[in-house]
């Protein structure tokens, strides 16, 4: 028990984005209303966008801006230790991660429109039953 | 199907919070994550790039592939969004509101227009006017948002900010002044073709600019081969990709608008939300 705590204390941030990243998940699957599957999506996504920009961090580092390179000059007056700046590469990865999943949700929005267009529902089981008996009808 | 979808996010969180145990400590700096490239990056882009904004060097130089074609995924979500609900079908009924007395006048036949104006303004069987205060406030506020986006466009090389962060503000003013007026006022500011035009547009430069580098001798996004072009070729790589990052600010503003006249007014471009 105490080796379970000690472990959660150590790597809680993980813990925190593999517990939202479910909620996300268990939305997806199991909720019946389109939109409510969405928003199940975008927790997903948050959580691995959290999850990256948490790999990126060190202890006692700044944002990757470098400031001796500010003004003009270049000449690098101090040597640039890359222990003091935190990781870039997660960073950009997410920054264009945030804007897609955006414009992906901006999709699935247009889809979800046009579903509601044709089936007058955003419930899953009554699309099914149109669907079923369309398919009678025919 | 509940119950098995419970199963089954159990199951993979069990999993998942067990893989946990082997991961790095929260801010560690010799985790695995930021021992290899991302120390090359942090100690050379200042001297390869000029550019003391890593994440930009990162994004604009580095990578300038992913974000190539980062920018086309957004172009592309534009155009499917239009696509899918562009509905150019004409409203047959119209409402008009007659101003200075609050009358409601009901148009049937499709091919009357009333001028829309001072004495009357359109109006949606399910759509009321924003208030007073609301729309004063927006109009006050939105030319500074405007100004903010563009100083983020600008200024993505010194500090936190690019082309992608800028062009949702800037988009985000946009759709603001949707919701505090109407769509109709939006639409006769920004015109749908212009909306596209600057989404390909935003593309194209990004794309152009890479591709003029060819010809100039250098490789596909080499910007150090634009040197003769510009008036401070120390500088060129920074100048580069201070003029991506308006390519990617101005689709991605584009395309923000887009999405959101097409899908709040189910792609007839009426009075909207």
């Amino acid at each position: 028990m105490t080796d379970l705590l000690a472990l959660i204390v150590a790597k809680y941030n993980y813990w925190l984005y593999v517990i939202l990243m479910m909620i996300g998940l268990y939305a997806m699957i199991a909720k019946n209303n389109l939109i409510k599957k969405l928003v199940g999506m975008n927790i997903f996504q948050t959580a691995i966008i959290l999850f990256y920009v948490s790999i990126g961090y060190k202890r006692d580092a700044t944002i990757p801006i470098i400031q001796s390179a500010h003004g003009g000059n270049d000449a690098l007056a101090a040597i640039i230790h890359a222990a003091d700046y935190i990781n870039p590469l997660p960073h950009v990865l997410m920054l264009t991660a945030i804007v897609v999943s955006v414009a992906t949700f901006g999709v699935a929005m247009a889809l979800a429109v046009r579903i509601y267009q044709r089936y007058q529902t955003l419930e899953e089981d009554e699309i099914r039953m149109r669907l079923v008996d369309i398919g009678q009808e025919k | 199907m509940k119950l098995l979808g419970f199963i089954i996010v159990c199951l993979t969180g069990t999993l998942l919070l067990y893989g946990t145990g082997e991961f790095p400590d929260w801010g560690d700096p010799n985790s695995p994550a930021s021992i290899h490239l991302s120390n090359y990056y942090i100690e050379k882009a200042v001297e390869q790039t000029q550019v003391p904004n890593l994440v930009t060097a990162v994004l604009a130089d580095y990578r300038g592939f992913d974000t190539m074609f980062e920018t086309a995924v957004i172009f592309c979500a534009g155009l499917a969004c239009f696509l899918l609900l562009r509905d150019f079908r004409e409203k047959k009924e119209r409402f008009y509101r007659h101003v200075p007395t609050g009358v409601i006048l009901h148009v049937k036949s499709g091919k009357k227009v009333l001028k829309t104006g001072k004495e009357f303004e359109h109006m949606d069987k399910d759509w009321v006017p924003s208030d007073l205060i609301i729309k004063t406030v927006c109009r006050i506020l939105i030319p500074f948002i405007q100004i903010y986006a563009m100083y983020v466009v600008a200024h993505g090389d010194f500090s936190p900010g690019g082309g992608f962060q800028g062009g949702v503000i800037f988009g985000s003013s946009l759709i603001l002044l949707a919701i505090s007026y109407d769509l109709k006022t939006l639409l006769k500011r920004v015109k749908e073709k212009v909306l596209g035009i600057y989404a390909a547009l935003g593309v194209l430069i990004y794309v152009g600019i890479a591709a003029i580098c060819m010809p100039m001798g250098g490789n596909f996004l080499d910007y150090a081969a634009l040197a003769p072009l510009v008036w401070d070729p120390h500088h060129v790589r920074a100048l580069g990709m201070l003029g991506v990052e308006i390519g990617v600010g101005i689709a991605v503003t584009a395309v923000m608008a887009i999405i959101y006249i097409n899908i709040v007014s189910e792609g007839r471009h009426d009075e909207g939300l």
